[in-house]
């Protein structure tokens, strides 16, 4: 099922993503050339979101993999069932079967515990397989992935090669803790998403936050826009804008210019460091107040 | 929607009339174009774009662009300089020689030979003062490979010199030497993945059974796990400032030196602002590396910034260079012209980040010099080791407190 670039961006929108038109296009594209996608940017634009949202479009099932320092073959791909296995030869030399029949038995599919990547490929219909922060696994994950991503199939030693039922849509995001390979990137489409544009933000706090007003929306995108301009530590991103938003909402505010003391007691919505919070002080919050209004 | 040959002619934009080999080269010139801009394409990435060419995207340039942009792209880096790359090669008829913006440095290899045999093979770098000399010296005798520069400042002159006159085979291999030996005895760090070994702290469960099931399941043969040694990383900060230029000279050897040898380093080097130096750094040939790097260190004038260049390394360059196993170098005389509150900031940030911070200064090779400049007193705290080096000798004596850093 191959869809058009502009069905997607409804789709999108159907599911609650507000897309640009150019992720549309990389989601299309990724379907048209078989690649896998991966999604660079800020902490906090939306690139799990974009993940998840692909999934609702094409009514799939999202398996999510997310990764860590550390992160190895059996949290990642399959691991046995200890207990189950080790049971199993209990009972087994009882009834006096010899041990090349028991390890026959338990290293079959019955004892196979099935992790993210494996059960991607296991499915009946193609899920979306969502490797979150994959800049966080080590450089030996990151060969053993592409690997996977190239043949789709896994060997297991025990076990033999299992092969891929459907080939998953897969979705990569990197926060950029570590430079990923040359050879990961060039197997994958990418692209940066940046904080969205203020309409854009708008529309998603309206789509996102029930019961609020437009201006209000339109307001506080411009606010938070003004923000994440300043010189801070850690800007924040557009779950930051939804809670701050839901906060707003919450205290039944419906022009910020009104309330210049409430907006800056919120804050601590958008501003997660204590430098930055002593960065902003009332002052600059009542200035770019000023500009948004 | 088919991706099978490649029929339909897209009237795109009027200008690609027909779908046949004349829109092949145009989008094979494209990529060259892309590949000179430092994009990384190989084959695959063409056949697709040309896929796509037949695809419905490429009915309107507002598809096609973020289409190709997603294919086409690698780094953020890419993606912020593809626009401008699209438009100048599709709107301007495809003139090469015009889109090249990343200023590849190409013109200037001969004078860094020719003064590489100009210049005298000396013992490695001595005293400051002997250094200095020698730098006049070769200022002279290299005029002729320089061609006509005698106009231009005494100031300039020196910082185009230092970083290229050190090409001397002996020194080049003596810096390296270094660099290997600190890249072996500088401690490894532990890390979380574990690897399975004869004695360890945690039992690994899927071999011991695999092991014992010739024993029917009962456990006699142990495996362990233990936590893996993962090498330490490296990254260096290196001054290239005027009142630094005595000793860069020899430092952007050992950085060669040092991004060959370790597994995982990172180079910058900074003097108003901050240049990532890294990647012209990992060609193994030292005269055009060096060369490179020459042409990146040009535009030197005023003071140094040394708050400010952390300032970037911290914002824009920390997250990915640094882990939590990594020990930063810096190399700096501290004469900073910024604020010192600054860099002291910046430090304690960096400090955050970070396993180890190595300060390095020239000046306490001179006798009595106590780090008065105003940069220094605001960085010492922070600071895990601070050891003079302006020369090899001196940096070799460091290696045994650089290894139990």
């Amino acid at each position: 099922m191959t869809l058009k670039r502009d069905e997607i961006s409804d789709k999108l929108a159907a599911v609650g993503y507000i897309a640009d038109r150019d992720i549309a296009t990389a989601l299309w594209l990724m379907e048209f050339l078989k690649r896998p996608l991966l999604l660079e940017g800020e902490a906090g634009v939306g690139k799990t979101e974009v993940g998840k949202a692909l999934a609702a479009v094409h009514s799939a099932e999202l398996i999510r993999l997310q990764c860590y320092e550390g992160l190895d073959q059996h949290a990642a791909l399959y691991e046995w069932n200890y207990q189950r296995q080790l049971l199993a030869i209990k009972t087994r030399e009882g009834i006096g079967e010899n041990a090349d029949d028991i390890e026959e038995h338990i290293f079959s599919e019955k004892y196979l515990l099935e992790r993210p990547l494996l059960a991607a490929i296991r499915r009946a219909t193609p899920p979306v397989l969502l490797i979150d922060e994959v800049d966080r696994a080590d450089e030996e994950f990151e060969a053993f992935l592409l690997e996977l991503l190239s043949d789709f199939q896994v060997s297991i030693p025990e076990l033999g090669t299992i092969k891929a039922t459907s080939i998953p849509r897969v979705v990569l995001t990197s926060n950029g803790t570590r430079e990923l390979s040359d050879a990961l990137r060039r197997r994958c489409l990418y692209h940066y998403i940046d904080f969205p544009e203020v309409d854009r933000e708008a529309k998603i706090i309206l789509t996102r936050t029930p019961g609020i007003d437009t201006t209000l929306a339109l307001q506080i995108a411009r606010m938070v826009a003004a923000v994440r301009k300043e010189d801070l530590r850690k800007v924040p991103g557009v779950a930051e804008t939804l809670d701050w938003a839901a906060t707003l909402a919450g205290l039944e505010l419906h022009d910020l210019r009104q309330e210049p003391e409430a907006v800056y007691e919120t804050m601590i919505c958008l501003l997660k460091t204590q430098e930055d919070r002593a960065r902003l002080t009332r002052e600059v919050s009542e200035r770019l107040l000023g500009k948004v209004a | 929607m088919s991706r099978t040959p490649l029929p339909n002619p897209p009237p795109q934009g009027g200008r690609e009339q027909t779908f046949g080999s004349p829109a092949r080269r145009r989008l094979a010139g494209f990529s060259r174009t892309l590949r000179d801009n430092g994009f990384k394409i190989g084959l695959a990435e063409t056949q697709d774009a040309l896929a796509l060419l037949g695809s419905p995207a490429a009915m309107r340039a507002s598809s096609l662009k973020p289409a190709f942009r997603s294919l086409f792209c690698a780094t953020h880096s890419d993606w912020e300089r593809f626009d401008a790359i699209f438009e100048a090669y599709w709107q301007d008829r495809g003139m090469r020689s015009r889109q090249v913006l990343s200023g590849a440095p190409s013109a200037s290899h001969a004078p860094g030979r020719r003064l590489a045999e100009a210049h005298v093979p000396e013992q490695a770098l001595g005293l400051p003062h002997r250094v200095e000399r020698r730098t006049d010296g070769d200022g002279d005798s290299s005029d002729g490979g320089r061609g006509r520069r005698e106009g231009a400042s005494r100031a300039e002159s020196l910082s185009a010199t230092d970083l290229r006159h050190i090409v001397d085979p002996d020194d080049i291999a003596a810096a390296h030497a270094l660099a290997a030996r600190l890249a072996r005895s500088m401690r490894a760090r532990l890390v979380r993945r574990e690897q399975v070994r004869r004695h360890g702290r945690r039992l690994d469960l899927r071999r011991t059974i695999h092991r014992n099931v010739s024993h029917g399941g009962t456990l006699i043969e142990l495996a362990w796990r233990r936590r893996k040694i993962k090498p330490l990383r490296l990254v260096v900060l290196l001054d290239a400032s005027g009142s630094m230029s005595l000793y860069t000279a020899f430092f952007v050897r050992f950085l060669h030196g040092v991004v060959d040898s370790f597994r995982e380093a990172e180079a910058f080097v900074f003097h108003t602002r901050l240049a990532h130096v890294s990647p012209s750094l990992r060609d193994r040939d030292v005269t055009r590396a060096v060369d490179k790097l020459a042409l990146m260190a040009q535009g030197i004038g005023g003071g140094t910034r040394i708050g400010e260049s952390l300032a970037t390394f911290n914002r824009w360059h920390a997250r990915r260079v640094i882990n939590s196993r990594t020990a930063v170098m810096i190399v700096s005389d501290g004469y900073d012209t910024g604020e010192p509150e600054q860099l002291g900031e910046e430090m304690r940030h960096l400090r955050r980040r970070c396993r180890r911070i190595i300060w390095l200064n020239p000046l306490i090779g001179w006798r009595d010099y106590s780090p008065q400049a105003r940069g220094m007193q605001a960085a010492l705290p922070y600071v895990d080791l601070f050891a003079p080096a302006h020369n090899l000798e001196s940096l070799a004596a460091l290696e045994p407190f650089l290894a139990r850093i």
